[in-house]
């Protein structure tokens, strides 16, 4: 039955009820917090071995925690798998610095300047939307089968996209603030270099710690196509043969890796932009 | 004159045609006056202001400081926004020092220079903070330091204290007297407080609504300067002649709309 809406029963049902774990954007316990980020891994980890020790899988379909251990170790002493990492490495290095340091100024003008955007964007609007990956015959056909298509297709991967969101971040430093700099008697390069750039940096850090992600995930197609190692390149071979095991230990070191430097674009920006952060 | 403008006029185009926002402005300022210029919103004053300042050029008519027309923003008139507008990863320290390394002026000497504007200001305790850590009226009083460190013919003030509470704005009302009355600068402010602007100034420009136009000129004239002359009856004569004075005003741009 309906309550009278007047009635002290319909109020008191009103209130916002107390929560620890469905707080909307607000501090959750330090032990809860560290629970969950534990669980978070280790629970995945924890069905795995379950699943393989107790379902009788076979491991050529799903090898299990030990195997995998054990791939590694095998891998680790023959040198293969420091070789591969560091192959990969090495391109996603120099292929995302070339891309790097080449977008960062470019978005910076694109959005500071107008006349600089108009001659761009459109251009670099349309080359976001081929994927890189479709590049490759042509960079094979042009460029060879060595290191030099595989570093050119992650810069054509990671240098249009990152170049446009380096652009996007320049639209928040606000008018005033240009204007300001102006009446404090800056020319507009110095606005640009010490106005805009150090407001956008934080954003900048940001937007190559997103495309360093799109970078790892193109050395591995690249990889994928023709190469004599690399992460990529292992995984791929690993197939053929049918070594489950090995596949899942490039997947890992991939993961792992992805994640470490994910963490370092983290706490560079914590550490070089202290002003940016939202607590005092 | 210091600050003369001419026959000032101010339109833009948008897409329903020609807006005139400026009308006919002629003003004529003094040095060491204390100018403000009241207005309804749309009575175009933050406009006018940004003539002053060179961020934007009039449509036709001349603004001249000193004898000389302005073409463009420059350290000559210290502009102080109504939004703080400090540089977020700078120290206060950087932030009032910053108008003269952009001159190029040693490093020493700007050190000085700012760290004597900090103690105008009275925040030389906070030399090292960032902006973030600081209340309102301290990031205001920042901003006057770092215009006034260029050491400005002129104090240009977009609604200054317009953003902060009423104890914090009394508060620097004060402040701004104080300095003004110390360092004898002339000051041109904007605000729709008719309050603040009898308080503050030795005149005031009244201006109307859409197109702005000088509607009324006011010298200011009362015994003293501070809190307790809003008690006075003559502060509440020019209060009250110019609110009547901009409410009509408001009126007519509300039927006009």
């Amino acid at each position: 039955m309906r309550q009278n809406p007047g009635s002290v029963g319909a109020r008191t049902s009103k209130t916002l009820r107390s929560t620890v774990f469905w707080r909307i954007g607000e501090d959750i316990p330090k032990p809860l917090n560290a629970g969950l980020i534990i669980t978070s891994i280790a629970l995945p980890l924890l069905l795995w071995w379950l699943v393989t020790t107790l379902g009788n899988v076979d491991p050529t379909f799903l090898p299990s925690p030990a195997d995998v251990l054990q791939a590694f170790q095998r891998l680790w002493s023959t040198g293969d798998i420091q070789k591969d990492t560091v192959a990969s490495l090495w391109r996603v290095g120099v292929g995302f610095l070339m891309a790097a340091l080449f977008s960062i100024p470019v978005g910076v003008l694109m959005g500071s300047f107008p006349s600089i955007r108009a001659l761009l964007e459109p251009l670099f609007g349309l080359m976001r939307y081929m994927p890189a990956p479709a590049f490759i015959p042509l960079l094979i056909l042009y460029l060879g089968i060595g290191e030099e298509p595989k570093i050119t297709l992650i810069f054509i991967g990671v240098f249009f996209f990152n170049s446009l969101m380096v652009m996007d971040t320049v639209k928040f430093v606000p008018k005033d603030l240009i204007e300001a700099t102006y009446t404090l008697g800056g020319n507009r390069l110095q606005t640009l270099l010490q106005v805009i750039f150090p407001h956008v940096l934080p954003g900048i850090i940001d937007a190559c710690r997103i495309n360093l992600a799109a970078a790892w995930q193109l050395v591995i197609v690249s990889e994928l196509i023709a190469a004599t190692e690399g992460l990529g390149r292992r995984i791929s071979v690993a197939g053929r043969f049918l070594k489950t095991d090995e596949i899942f230990v490039g997947l890992i070191v991939i993961g792992i890796f992805g994640l470490a430097f994910d963490l370092l674009f983290q706490y560079f920006l914590r550490v070089s932009c202290r002003w940016a952060s939202q607590k005092r | 004159m210091y600050l003369q403008i001419t026959k000032l006029h101010k339109h833009f185009s948008t897409k329903k045609g020609k807006l005139v926002v400026l009308k006919d402005i002629n003003m004529s300022i003094e040095q060491g006056e204390f100018i403000c210029t009241v207005g309804a919103s749309g009575s175009g004053k933050s406009t006018l202001l940004r003539q002053i300042a060179g961020l934007d050029t009039p449509t036709t008519g001349d603004v001249k400081i000193d004898g000389v027309s302005v073409a463009g923003p420059g350290p000559d008139r210290g502009m102080v926004f109504q939004h703080y507008t400090l540089y977020p990863w700078m120290s206060v320290q950087g932030n009032v020092e910053f108008g003269l390394k952009l001159q190029g002026v040693p490093k020493r000497e700007r050190r000085q220079k700012a760290s004597y504007y900090l103690d105008v200001v009275g925040l030389t305790k906070f030399a090292q903070s960032l902006p973030k850590e600081l209340s309102g009226g301290m990031k205001q009083r920042v901003a006057i330091a770092r215009a006034l460190t260029s050491e400005p013919k002129i104090l240009l003030m977009d609604e200054p204290f317009g953003a902060l509470d009423i104890h914090t704005k009394e508060s620097m009302h004060s402040f701004i007297l104080d300095l003004w009355e110390r360092t004898n600068i002339t000051i041109f402010m904007i605000t729709h407080d008719v309050e603040e602007a009898v308080l503050l100034s030795n005149r005031i420009y009244a201006l109307s609504s859409r197109p702005g136009t000088v509607s009324k000129e006011v010298s200011i004239n009362l015994p003293e300067r501070s809190h307790t002359i809003k008690r006075h009856s003559k502060f509440h004569d020019y209060r009250d002649e110019l609110i009547d004075l901009l409410r009509g005003q408001g009126q007519e741009a509300l039927a006009v709309a």
